[in-house]
């Protein structure tokens, strides 16, 4: 609506409309009714063609109980092709929570977000066409999240653990494997007094052959010591360890193995 | 150049009017001045035993609404004074219940006591002698900790009911025995679960056992600091307490021990829920979508209260279930 207007100010300024800029006008409004849409739009999708699409599913709870620890599950699996989904939500300080390829694995990922106050989060996928389809879910929390110290920065012991893996794997009743993995680390914001940022920026998780089944990008508002819930279809790995990799923004390496 | 005078670039202003017009008219409604304008609980003690008052709160959760009296507090008068069990949620409670024991007896009120540290057990404290207020010392270290947090959430939740309300951390650390308070022997029974203390109180003279929020009744109970398997250690131990009549935390008095027996099969289903869903590699959001089943739908607030206490007691369970570092 105020891009719409935006629009027609440049017709008037202008003379003429950039091709680009028509495109750009096209999504509908927001489902979620967020003021801040068009900002968003600006900042991810700048030339990039998005629709609203109710196949992007994000899971989270209406009201979080724990700022620090909102349970969010992005499912994406409707559409097919799906080559990059981006996580953010509209009202946190730090917008972008995370990005990932789902590679083999399905383009679905769950995981927990730090929030500073209510807020729409949303999950975009990204198809072959260069489409992305947005979709998302308002959560109301009291808020705090991004500007608390995390328990691991007022820890003694935290760099003894730092990096640590614990993953374990399911067989699914459909033939494929669900992998849940957390790592070690305190995640923090740099958005608390004195304690700089310091987060988990890549983790890789390849097949036993070296094919890339996920790699995920987590961002600040990621919670502390991230707990990632994946699934990988039948047929796709076998009975050998899957490795996972990445390093923090510090240049921290994480390596581990999961054994079935 | 100015793009406001060029074209209605405004076209925000107006939209941003409009939604603070919506905002406004949304919120007439909930404003507290105009649903509760004298911020009276009408708190109306009820005689459960001889000298034996108790304050029966609702069993909801916090609201603008009902202002937080959502809690069962209850006092005891002695032959020299009268004895507090807890102090409900607000200044204006304590201040209210402190009034409403004054029309039954004029004795002082000589002992205070917070069940536990949660913020509808002492946010009352205000009212009553600042000599006069008690817990045990895990209670009293827990309030010092995270009362300033809980009161702002209860600024949020309940408005302005909590005006002037302040933290008072008791400063009479309390023991588990036997005590003589105001002329009233009473049994301090120290136990945890629900929080890190959680101090039960049993009047032997009229056989009334006061189990804080160890004991729900027809209301789910919450869990934001709760350790289950100690918990359910604490109904076995207060199972073998005989009582005549027991005053839960939050619901209706009891004759009997069927709110412990509540209170232990929904706990014994919860932790067992959470044990299956982490073993079987459930992600916290399918957690939360999982239906609560029927045989606890009696329960008020249950449904909300599931999904705060897998937001709880769910992450320990994973990390069991995740195992040892690879």
């Amino acid at each position: 609506m105020r891009f719409a207007w935006l629009t027609a100010c440049a017709v008037l300024i202008f003379g003429v409309l950039p091709p680009a800029a028509a495109e750009r006008a096209a999504p509908a409004s927001d489902p979620l009714g967020s003021p801040r849409w068009g900002d968003m739009q600006r900042e991810f999708f700048r030339d990039a063609r998005v629709v609203f699409d109710d196949r992007v599913k994000v899971s989270a709870p209406v009201t979080a109980e724990d700022a620090l620890n909102v349970p969010v599950a992005v499912d994406a699996t409707a559409l097919s092709g799906v080559e990059e989904v981006l996580v953010f939500a509209d009202f946190n300080p730090i917008v972008k929570a995370l990005s990932f390829v789902p590679g083999r694995a399905r383009a679905s990922l769950g995981f927990r977000l730090k929030l500073q106050q209510s807020t729409p989060v949303r999950a975009a996928a990204r198809t072959a066409d260069g489409l992305w389809h947005v979709g998302g879910t308002w959560v109301n929390t009291t808020g705090g999240g991004c500007t608390l110290p995390s328990t691991g920065a007022s820890s003694p012991e935290w760099d003894l653990r730092l990096n640590e893996v614990t993953a374990r794997r399911w067989p699914r009743v459909d033939g494929g494997t669900r992998l849940r993995l957390q790592v070690t680390h305190p995640m923090d914001t740099g958005l608390a007094a004195g304690i700089p940022v310091f987060h988990i920026d890549e983790l890789r998780i390849t097949a036993d052959d070296g094919s890339m089944l996920m790699t995920i990008h987590p961002a600040e508002p990621v919670a502390e010591n991230p707990l990632f819930t994946i699934d990988i279809p039948p047929g796709v790995i076998g009975e050998a360890a899957l490795k996972v990799a990445g390093r923090d923004n510090n240049g921290n390496p994480i390596r581990a193995e999961v054994a079935p | 150049m100015n793009p406001p005078s060029l074209c209605p670039i405004g076209v925000g202003w107006p939209a941003r009017a409009l939604l603070a017009l919506l905002i406004s008219l949304l919120s007439i409604p909930f404003s507290p001045a105009a649903s509760a304008a004298e911020f009276d609980y009408r708190l109306a003690p009820r005689r459960i035993a001889d000298g034996v008052y108790v304050l029966i709160g609702r069993t909801e959760d916090f609201s603008l609404a009902n202002g937080g009296n959502i809690v069962n507090t209850g006092f005891v008068v002695g032959t020299q004074g009268v004895v507090a069990i807890d102090t409900g949620s607000s200044r204006r409670y304590g201040e209210q219940m402190r009034a409403a024991i004054a029309r039954i007896t004029p004795l002082p009120v000589v002992l205070v006591i917070n069940t536990h540290h949660h913020p509808d057990h002492f946010l009352g404290n205000q009212a009553f002698a600042a000599d006069t207020l008690a817990a045990l010392p895990e209670t009293i270290r827990a309030i010092e900790a995270e009362g300033p947090g809980f009161l702002d959430n209860m600024y949020r939740l309940n408005g302005d009911w909590m005006r002037a309300t302040e933290v008072v951390v008791p400063r009479r650390a309390l023991a588990a025995g036997r005590i003589n308070a105001g002329g009233r022997e009473l049994e301090l029974i120290a136990l945890g679960g629900h929080t890190v203390a959680d101090l039960v109180v049993l009047d032997h003279a009229s056989g009334t056992l006061f189990t804080a929020d160890l004991v729900f009744n027809g209301r789910a109970p919450t869990t934001p600091h709760a350790d289950i398997t100690q918990w359910l250690q604490a109904l076995d131990r207060l199972e073998q307490i005989s009582f005549r009549q027991l005053v839960p935390g939050h619901g209706e008095v009891a004759a009997d021990t069927a709110p412990i027996a509540d209170t232990r099969r929904y706990l014994r289903w919860l932790a067992q829920t959470i044990r299956d869903g982490a073993e079987q590699g459930l992600d916290m959001t399918e957690m939360l979508a999982l239906p609560v089943p029927a045989t606890h739908a009696e329960l008020a607030e249950v449904a909300s209260e599931y999904r705060r206490s897998i937001t709880h007691l769910y992450p320990a369970a994973e990390r069991a279930a995740l195992g040892v570092p690879r």
